[in-house]
């Protein structure tokens, strides 16, 4: 019973013997944590962490979650963090990335198998695991905290749908389940489904909520109650699955596929405002080479690119921009060089003086798979040559880190750069910034 | 010119032998049989391990054990730490390196040079082991 090419199968939901057993397994406040690893005096301290260019609060201590809210954005939370002594980090994603995997690979090794779902979240399979379920979620939590030192949560139920409630209610009910919940067997999922508000079952949005509640849906065992022909009818083939779920029926496997992304975007705003195009150009050729490796990494090829610039759209005092540009391109492509040189070319042609540009966009579009067209026999294909130095330049850039190689349009060390000043150090990635403990 | 079938590859960080010399069209290379993997210091030093960290070790205090400021050591945290063993530790938050005495319920923190008195843990100290550290990396040519 397999999710194939992204469709549900209608079908696919049969009454299962539910004998499966499920696990995830999620960090608790998982960039926060990392943050505390290497500093230990920032145990007892609360912490959030900014999103790219420090725009907005996105990760919360738990110690810090009554004061902020997500998504706040840093200039008006400043004054009130510095009132609670709450201190705040730019995003160091190289920090959370190895950490990430530390925590998935220690997590990989203790159970059958796994998925990892999100940076700070994995789906175990314990189908056939003997013994006390509970006693395997506190070993994998013990262990995960003492090799890495971040809080895991340990949901186990039936169902994928169950066990992210069943961690849920781990997180919610911390000081009485240790962190790990067990709802196997079908009183505690009563229990659990009673006790859950239909908001905060996995996949059910805010608007869906208001639905829901509307007719009366209020509880995730009113969902898991509810008549799935309706849900069906009424939402769609994935609410009707929820609610399945919910019902103790695994309608979602481990490791569902996703299919092939059909667009690939790398946006993002600059450090600064930029008025000149030079600069922009660097930007541009910068977000189009990460682009083309997103691209190359799905084995894609793409046959046209959008680039497009803008100044900043609320502030009253600035005058408003935008402007984007088409590019075909000659070959279905993957070649970082032909991107940038398309990207670079279409920012001349758009850019216009006077304005204070503050962000750029590269979408690359109408992707495909290099052996899903089929070349008329006068059709220009990419040359074999750029093939192997594609290869070879992420074969580089994987050993020696990204941005080891690139297109010489894009600067080291650019002043429009991102914003992070608040910046850890790479601790376990740069040999450089390594954690240094005293000996005095 | 022979070619042999290796195998598929499997998934996984393990590395394969790379050939460093041509096949050779005319005589095979007696070597070629005797091929071993290369020696890897991350291997020995478990660094790919989840649960290895590298650390930067600064001052002098733990000369006597052969830790000289500036040196990198290998830390692991899968393991308690047990009396003896050279550790990563948070005294009142702040992270030192030094040797841990822990016998009769006495627990210590020792220096190896003597002009680091030893450090006892009181009641209302807040002591924290981070991990225990394997091996230490210098730099010699500094």
């Amino acid at each position: 019973m397999t999710w194939s090419s992204g469709v549900w199968s209608a079908t696919a939901c049969a009454i299962m013997p539910s004998d499966q057993v499920f696990a995830l397994i999620d960090c608790n406040s998982f960039y926060a944590s990392c943050e505390r690893v290497f500093r230990p005096d920032l145990a007892k301290t609360p912490i959030v962490v900014l999103s790219n260019n420090d725009g907005c609060v996105i990760a919360r201590s738990y110690d810090a979650k009554p004061y902020v809210k997500m998504g706040e954005p840093y200039f008006q939370a400043k004054e009130k963090l510095r009132r609670h002594g709450i201190v705040a980090f730019s995003s160091n994603y190289a920090l959370y990335g190895d950490m990430s995997e530390r925590v998935m690979s220690l997590i990989e090794a203790m159970v059958p198998a796994s998925e990892v779902y999100s940076i700070d979240e994995c789906f175990a399979d314990l189908t056939g695991v003997t013994g006390d379920l509970t006693q395997l979620g506190r070993d994998i939590r013990a262990k995960v905290l003492r090799c890495t030192g971040i809080p895991v949560g340990v949901g186990i139920a039936r169902t994928k749908t169950l066990s992210k409630l069943a961690n849920h209610t781990a997180k919610r009910l911390q000081q009485v389940t240790g962190g790990v919940v067990d709802i196997t067997r079908p009183f505690e999922r009563d229990w659990v489904l009673r006790n859950t508000e239909v908001k905060e079952v996995w996949g059910i949005g805010r608007k869906m909520t208001v639905h829901l509640e509307s007719m009366g849906i209020k509880t995730a065992m009113d969902l898991a109650r509810a008549d799935p022909r309706m849900l069906r009818d009424k939402f769609s083939v994935v609410v009707e699955k929820t609610a399945r779920e919910l019902a103790g029926t695994p309608c979602l496997e481990l490791d569902e596929p996703d299919p092939p992304k059909q667009e690939i975007c790398c946006s993002r705003m600059f450090g600064k405002r930029l008025s000149e195009v030079t600069p922009i150009k660097q930007a541009v050729a910068t977000y189009a080479g990460r682009a083309a490796e997103k691209l190359r990494a799905q084995g894609s090829v793409c046959k046209r690119i959008r680039v497009s610039i803008r100044t900043g759209m609320f502030n009253p005092n600035e005058l408003h921009h935008a402007k984007g540009a088409l590019v075909e391109l000659p070959y279905p492509t993957n070649d970082t060089l032909l991107l940038t040189r398309a990207a670079t070319e279409a920012v001349a042609r758009i850019f216009e003086a006077g304005y204070r540009y503050s962000k750029a966009e590269v979408l690359l579009l109408d992707l495909r798979q290099p052996g899903e067209f089929t070349d008329d026999l006068f059709a220009a294909s990419q040359p074999a040559a750029s093939d192997r130095l594609m290869s070879t330049l992420d074969q580089i850039n994987g050993r020696y880190g990204r941005g080891t190689v690139t297109a010489g349009s894009v600067p080291r060390t650019p002043d429009w750069g991102m914003r992070r000043e608040m910046m850890s150090q790479s601790y376990t990635t740069r040999i450089d910034q390594l954690w240094k403990v005293s000996s005095r | 010119m022979t070619i042999t079938i290796l195998g598929r590859p499997t998934g996984g960080p393990a590395s394969l032998p790379i050939y460093s010399f041509r096949v050779p069209a005319g005589f095979p290379s007696p070597a070629a049989d005797h091929l071993e993997r290369h020696i890897s210091l991350d291997e020995l030093f478990g660094l790919r391990a989840p649960h290895v960290y590298l650390v930067q070790v600064d001052g002098d205090s733990m000369q006597g054990a052969g830790i000289f400021s500036g040196d990198l050591l290998i830390v692991d945290r899968s393991n308690e730490a047990e009396h003896g063993d050279i550790v990563i530790a948070a005294i009142n938050a702040e992270p030192v390196c030094k040797r841990l005495h822990r016998r009769n319920g006495v627990v210590i923190l020792q220096s190896e040079n003597p002009a680091y008195p030893p450090r006892h843990i009181m009641e209302g100290d807040d002591l924290v082991i981070w991990g225990v550290v394997r091996y230490s990396v210098r730099d010699h040519a500094q």
